[in-house]
């Protein structure tokens, strides 16, 4: 599903550049359920954004289910982002103006689904993170851990192949942590490929495979 | 097919910079209305001119008898010049290019005017039959001078509609006798004329009888010719020609300007309207101008608004949302907002003319707006309203996902 090859990222700062992946080469299957892990520093948000394909690589090849993501258009991008990838952030970023059944929703209107389905399946992916009732409400009328299972409900609405969440419960208490790592569990039974950055232990225990990062380097998949 | 979702953005949007909206959408709002008032204003002042215009025929030209000014041929300078029917003839046999030509023999002082038991003073005209049209006098009811009144020396008037009035209130006026100074005239016909009321205070006789009966010889005080549908050029031509004919029946300086004077009233129209040309060009810069200061507000909104809303712009780019879509969004706000501003400032420009449509002064009357206007400004509406949106729409297209997100 991912193959990442010799992939190197440099950031150009005023005065000197920063080589902050050194060469990654990943294969991650479908249906697969990762966790990458390392340092603070170490590269794994870099990484993650590469194969959310919201940030670009130097050197390597990325292959994103059999196809080639390199020196495409920003239509393009936004397309496979929209139809192959689900991304969820530490941080939730949802809209604050919009209810959590908009949130939801807006994937599929960038994929111009009319607006009765969105609304229909909008309810239907907060239902299976178990949100149905907070479905008018909006973000700042809810907890962090509920907010993070919008997020994922909008991740999974445009019924992507990869789920890529960076420290999903890095802003979560341990036991609404663990209700979202359930959560991704089911969506990862369902056979859609999880990768998840975390620092904690308890996440990463719960994934199938384990990558750590150091200094832009794989220390261990 | 209305999309919900697109009003429904640009709504929200708006509803979160309810005050900075409103402030540039005045300023789109009062570019607009100054366009138009402007416009508008600028359409009344060119009515008010050519309504002054429509006294006379405009392609015409006024000769006056005036004084040498330069020795001639022996003869001194200062000397008055004279016209008589000699000049008359001369230039309506010599000019087949002259559509109506008239003297004019004017009754010395304002004469006493009798109907019945009411005695007024009106002021009587000798005239040919080619001074109505240069005159351009509209006949109410009978018939002007004819030539055969002129053979027959007849004693017959044409008289203003404010005579008539005066002289007859509502008695039938056509066909009675009035005396005119001591000598009996038949009216055969009524006219009005748009160059004021006092143009329709005015008696005009045949020029032959005023010759006759005030002892006038063959004396005519003034000469006047239209030109038809000659234009500027030609009429200038012509000027210069019935000049230089008028120096050789009348033995003077053809380069004299001051013994006869011809007044072009087809150059004043177009001078005037030349003018007017350069007034409406003033407008449209002012107003353009208005609209100009307007748009680059909204722009400056929209830029803020797209810097505000980075964060936004960088999660829909994350779960898809292309750049044609976000520059979509910014565009149509930015149109949404100034179609509505200027449709309202479009709005009270045209209530304030309508307002001001009665006014009726010397320069100034009727201003109005007409489609051609109002589609204009819509147009300018729309392009600027697009081109307001352009550069926010394409600096929200640029925003890097990444660091939009990381932002707050
Ligand atoms: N836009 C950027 N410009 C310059 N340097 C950057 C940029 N983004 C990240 N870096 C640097 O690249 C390195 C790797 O950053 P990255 O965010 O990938 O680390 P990380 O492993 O996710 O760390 P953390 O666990 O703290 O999130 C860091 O040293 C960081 O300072
Ligand atoms: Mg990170």
């Amino acid at each position: 599903m991912i193959q990442l090859k010799a992939i190197h990222k440099s950031y150009q700062t005023d005065y000197n550049s920063l080589h902050v992946l050194k060469g990654i080469d990943i294969d991650i299957k479908e249906g697969d359920f990762v966790s990458i892990m390392g340092s603070s520093g170490s590269g794994k948000s870099t990484m993650l954004n590469i194969l959310g394909i919201l940030d670009k690589y130097d050197e390597g090849e990325y292959f994103l289910d059999g196809h080639l993501i390199k020196n495409l258009s920003q239509k393009q991008e936004a397309h496979y982002r929209n139809h192959l990838l689900g991304f969820v952030f530490q941080s939730f970023n949802l809209l604050a103006f919009k209810t959590a059944k908009e949130n939801v929703a807006l994937p599929l209107y960038y994929q111009k689904v009319d607006r009765k389905e969105r609304q229909e399946l909008a309810l239907e992916y907060l239902d299976q993170v178990g949100l149905l009732d907070w479905a008018d409400h909006y973000p700042n009328q809810m907890s962090g851990g509920q907010q993070q299972r919008v997020a994922i409900a909008r991740s999974l609405i445009s019924k992507p192949k990869v789920i890529l969440a960076d420290e999903p419960t890095g802003a979560l208490d341990s036991k609404t942590s663990e209700d979202v790592m359930n959560i991704f569990k089911k969506v990862n039974k369902q056979g859609i490929t999880v990768l998840i950055v975390t620092h904690e232990d308890e996440i990463s225990r719960m994934t199938n495979r384990v990558i750590r990062l150091r200094d832009g380097i794989i220390e261990s998949s | 097919m209305i999309d919900v979702d697109k009003w429904q953005e640009i709504f929200t949007s708006i509803r979160r910079h309810k005050l900075r909206t409103a402030l540039t959408a005045f300023g789109v709002a009062w570019g607009i209305f100054m366009l138009v008032a402007l416009l508008g204003m600028g359409q009344g002042l060119q009515n008010g001119i050519e309504h002054d215009f429509r006294d006379d025929a405009i392609n015409s030209l006024w000769i006056r008898a005036g004084k040498t000014s330069m020795p001639y041929k022996g003869l001194k300078e200062g000397r008055n010049i004279q016209f008589d029917n000699s000049d008359y003839d001369l230039l309506r046999d010599q000019f087949p290019e002259i559509d109506e030509i008239s003297g004019r023999f004017y009754v010395s002082g304002s004469q006493t005017v009798t109907y019945k038991d009411k005695n007024m003073s009106f002021s009587t005209r000798g005239v040919h039959p080619g001074h109505q049209t240069i005159e351009n006098s509209v006949m109410l009811e009978g018939r002007y001078i004819l030539d055969k009144d002129l053979d027959a020396f007849s004693k017959v008037a044409v008289i203003g509609k404010i005579v008539r009035d005066d002289l007859f209130g509502k008695e039938e006026s056509l066909g009675k006798q009035i005396n005119i100074g001591g000598t009996i005239y038949k009216v055969v016909g009524v006219f009005k004329d748009s160059g004021g009321d006092d143009e329709m205070r005015n008696i005009f006789i045949p020029v032959t009888t005023a010759q006759k009966v005030y002892s006038g010889g063959t004396q005519l005080h003034q000469l006047m010719v239209s030109g038809g549908n000659l234009g500027l050029r030609e009429m200038q031509v012509l000027e210069s020609k019935i000049h230089n004919t008028l120096a050789r029946n009348k033995n003077f300086d053809p380069s004299d300007e001051r013994a006869v004077r011809i007044f072009n009233l087809a150059e004043e129209f177009q001078q005037i309207m030349g003018l007017m040309g350069a007034i409406r060009g003033l407008t449209w810069l002012v107003g353009i101008f208005s609209i100009l200061a307007g748009v680059i507000g909204i722009s400056n909104i929209m830029l803020i608004i797209v810097k505000d809303r980075t964060k936004e712009i960088g999660i829909r780019k994350a779960i898809g949302a292309t750049p044609g879509s976000i520059v979509n969004m910014i565009m149509q706000e930015s149109i949404f907002i100034t179609s509505v501003a200027g449709y309202i400032g479009l709005l009270l420009g045209i209530g304030l003319i309508y307002a001001a449509s009665g006014v009726e002064s010397e320069y100034f009357r009727n201003p109005q707006v007409n489609l051609g206007m109002v589609i204009i400004a819509l147009l300018v509406l729309i392009i600027t309203g697009t081109l307001a949106g352009l550069i926010p729409a394409i600096q929200a297209a640029r925003i890097n996902p990444v660091e939009a997100i990381k932002s707050d």
